[in-house]
């Protein structure tokens, strides 16, 4: 089996229900993790190299470790983070809506591994397809006794609930998401203490993707070396779902090795730029990734190597640029996104952004001075990783550094020409 | 005044937490479902039952995206405006709707049918451009289909 997290998954879009997904095999890692103690769990998580899928590659068995696992805690919570608003990015919305039992097992086994009770499903308000297949899932895993008291006979007891957000990028951070659940407006939370420690209602708490937790069942069923071989890159264990958006002949979504390269995934796949167009970059991961281009196709998608190449591997779909598109046209567009989805916090980045936005769109418009270019670099530097509350503001910086850095050019010819050259008249 | 029936499904979210202000985002939820948006009397209720200022409310239903303070239509239209439908041309999509409904982001249609919003990456990049309106999601748009989906919303 070489696509554990997408072998379930059906061709004709609808979900995959209880019955159909025991028959597949499902929950049978559950079984197996409820003779374990919660330590080996986590061991075998730890061995196994997964990373989180949510961008920062953080490896899950080593935060899970982070949970006190003595003394008298009145809860402790799990939460898979369904918000996934980051533009350019659309593989938890697959699972969620196409395999809803493969996450509610995984999170299962993870709140066994820290010995959590209680378990949310945090998902964007705009997904109310997946939120309609989820709520009908943990239904029927509350009925066959997967969830609830006493899971499958044994001393375990766990409660999952599903949230619908109501809209804001911000909530995807996982600190500000524990304040949205707790009802208030989502700003990040200052660390330490970490929400392992300290988190949801001031218990401990893990925050996990998505797609990280869709992995879970499998490492536990078929263990740690299987997992690991899945992948091409050594010491970065399993499967990564890629995608493709943006002008290519086949945009979508694939689960394949970890660390296949991006002309793999880009030309095997996506099949390659439509007619007439050529390609010119890419953000590898989603908005708040660093450009690539030409030179990098060659490169492995695995979480060093892309950082080895300037970027971040972040969410792993892939957002294509090709030559009828106006880079600053796109960054603009990626700036205006970032300024209003800042929560407001710090200074750097609730008015650095719309700051820069503002010099961008002089640029776009025509209007733009060489000197504009130099403001531009500084507010990279300005709203650098360490100058800001959290990692929004540094995000949004990264496709502005290295659009300025590979087709600065194009932001040249705009300020000499007065005019955007992809404008018509 | 909220009715009975808001402030039962309100009430009900006491007891999935800790303490009842905790439940503020899903009480705003409750009132948009059964009244489309949150009007400063709904804030005024809301302080009441939840033991909270106004203002810290406002604070919370001003953060979000998707509780409308604004009087909204029987369907809103939530456009996605970043990156991937930037490039697969979702500027088009906006001027053709525009031209059509007669209205500008943020604006309702004379006969309260439509209202059209902006709103960040839906999350079906491979099928850019795309929209929602209500719960439902279009994708792949061009003007041809839009005429089509907007027929089908009483
Ligand atoms: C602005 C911002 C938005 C984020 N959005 C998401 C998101 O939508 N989904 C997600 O899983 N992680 C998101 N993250 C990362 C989370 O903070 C967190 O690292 C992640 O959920 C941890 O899960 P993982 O270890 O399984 O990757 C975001 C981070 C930032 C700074
Ligand atoms: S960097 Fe931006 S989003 Fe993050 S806390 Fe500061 S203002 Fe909020
Ligand atoms: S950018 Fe429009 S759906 Fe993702």
């Amino acid at each position: 089996m070489d696509r554990p997290l997408t072998k379930n998954i059906r061709k004709d879009g609808q979900p995959v229900y209880l019955k159909e997904y025991e028959e597949k095999g499902g929950y049978q890692a559950l079984k197996k993790v409820l003779k374990m103690t919660p330590k080996e769990v986590t061991e075998v998580v730890k061995q196994s190299t997964l990373k989180g899928r949510g961008g920062a590659g953080f490896s899950t068995g080593l935060k899970w470790s982070f949970v006190p696992m003595e003394g008298d805690f009145k809860h402790k919570y799990i939460v898979a983070n369904g918000d996934e608003m980051e533009p350019g990015t659309f593989k938890d919305r697959l699972l969620l809506e196409g395999d809803p039992h493969q996450l509610i097992e995984g999170m299962i086994i993870s709140a066994f591994a820290i010995q959590a009770d209680i378990g949310y499903v945090f998902i964007r308000g705009e997904y109310t397809y997946a939120a309609e297949i989820m709520e009908k899932a943990l239904h029927e895993a509350l009925e066959a006794g997967y969830i609830g008291n006493k899971i499958l006979k044994s001393d375990f007891n766990f409660d999952l609930h599903l949230h619908t957000s109501v809209g804001r990028y911000i909530c995807g951070e996982e600190t500000a998401l524990l304040n949205s659940l707790e009802g208030k407006r989502a700003n990040p939370r200052a660390k330490p203490p970490f929400p392992q420690v300290s988190g949801l209602f001031g218990q401990p708490t893990i925050v996990n993707n998505i797609e990280t937790f869709c992995n879970i069942p499998h490492i536990l069923e078929y263990g740690p070396e299987w997992y690991q071989k899945l992948s091409l890159t050594p010491g970065d264990g399993g499967t990564k779902i890629y995608g493709a958006s943006g002008k290519v002949k086949n945009p979508g979504l694939w689960e394949l090795p970890l660390g296949v390269t991006l002309r793999e995934i880009l030309e095997d796949h996506a099949g390659g730029m439509r007619e007439g167009l050529t390609f010119r970059g890419c953000l590898p991961g989603g908005a708040s990734t660093d450009f690539l281009v030409e030179q990098h196709l060659d490169i492995k998608m695995d979480y060093a190597s892309v950082a080895a190449a300037g970027s971040r591997l972040g969410t792993g779909t892939v957002i294509v640029m090709d030559d009828k598109t106006c880079p600053v046209g796109m960054v603009l567009n990626l700036i205006h996104f970032f300024a209003q989805e800042s929560c407001g916090w710090c200074t750097p980045c609730r008015e650095g952004l719309p700051w820069t936005e503002k010099i961008l769109r002089k640029i776009e418009e025509g209007k733009g001075e060489m000197k504009d270019l130099e403001l531009l670099e500084f507010q990279t530097r300005f709203m650098a990783p360490g100058n800001t509350f959290c990692a929004l503001a540094p995000g949004a910086m990264e496709p502005l550094q290295s659009a300025l850095k590979y087709f600065r050019e194009d932001f040249i010819n705009h300020i000499n020409d007065q005019k955007c050259p992809w404008k018509i008249s | 005044m909220l009715t009975a029936l808001e402030r039962q499904e309100i009430e009900h979210e006491f007891k999935l937490y800790p303490y009842k202000q905790a439940a503020c985002i899903e009480a705003l939820k409750i009132i948009q479902k059964h009244r489309r948006w949150v009007s400063d009397e709904s804030l005024l209720d809301l302080s009441v039952l939840l033991e909270m200022s106004v203002e810290e409310i406002d604070g919370v239903a001003t953060f979000y995206n998707l509780i409308y303070r604004k009087p909204v239509g029987r369907h809103v239209i939530l456009l996605c405006d970043s990156v991937s439908c930037f490039i697969m041309g979702y500027e088009s999509v906006l001027e053709y709707l525009i031209s059509k409904l007669g209205i500008k982001y943020g604006e309702t249609t004379p006969d309260d049918k439509f209202t059209l919003l902006p709103v960040p990456c839906l999350g079906t990049c491979d099928h850019a451009p795309s929209m929602m309106i209500g719960r439902d999601l279009h994708r792949d748009l061009t003007p041809q289909k839009i005429d089509e989906i907007l027929t089908k919303y009483e």
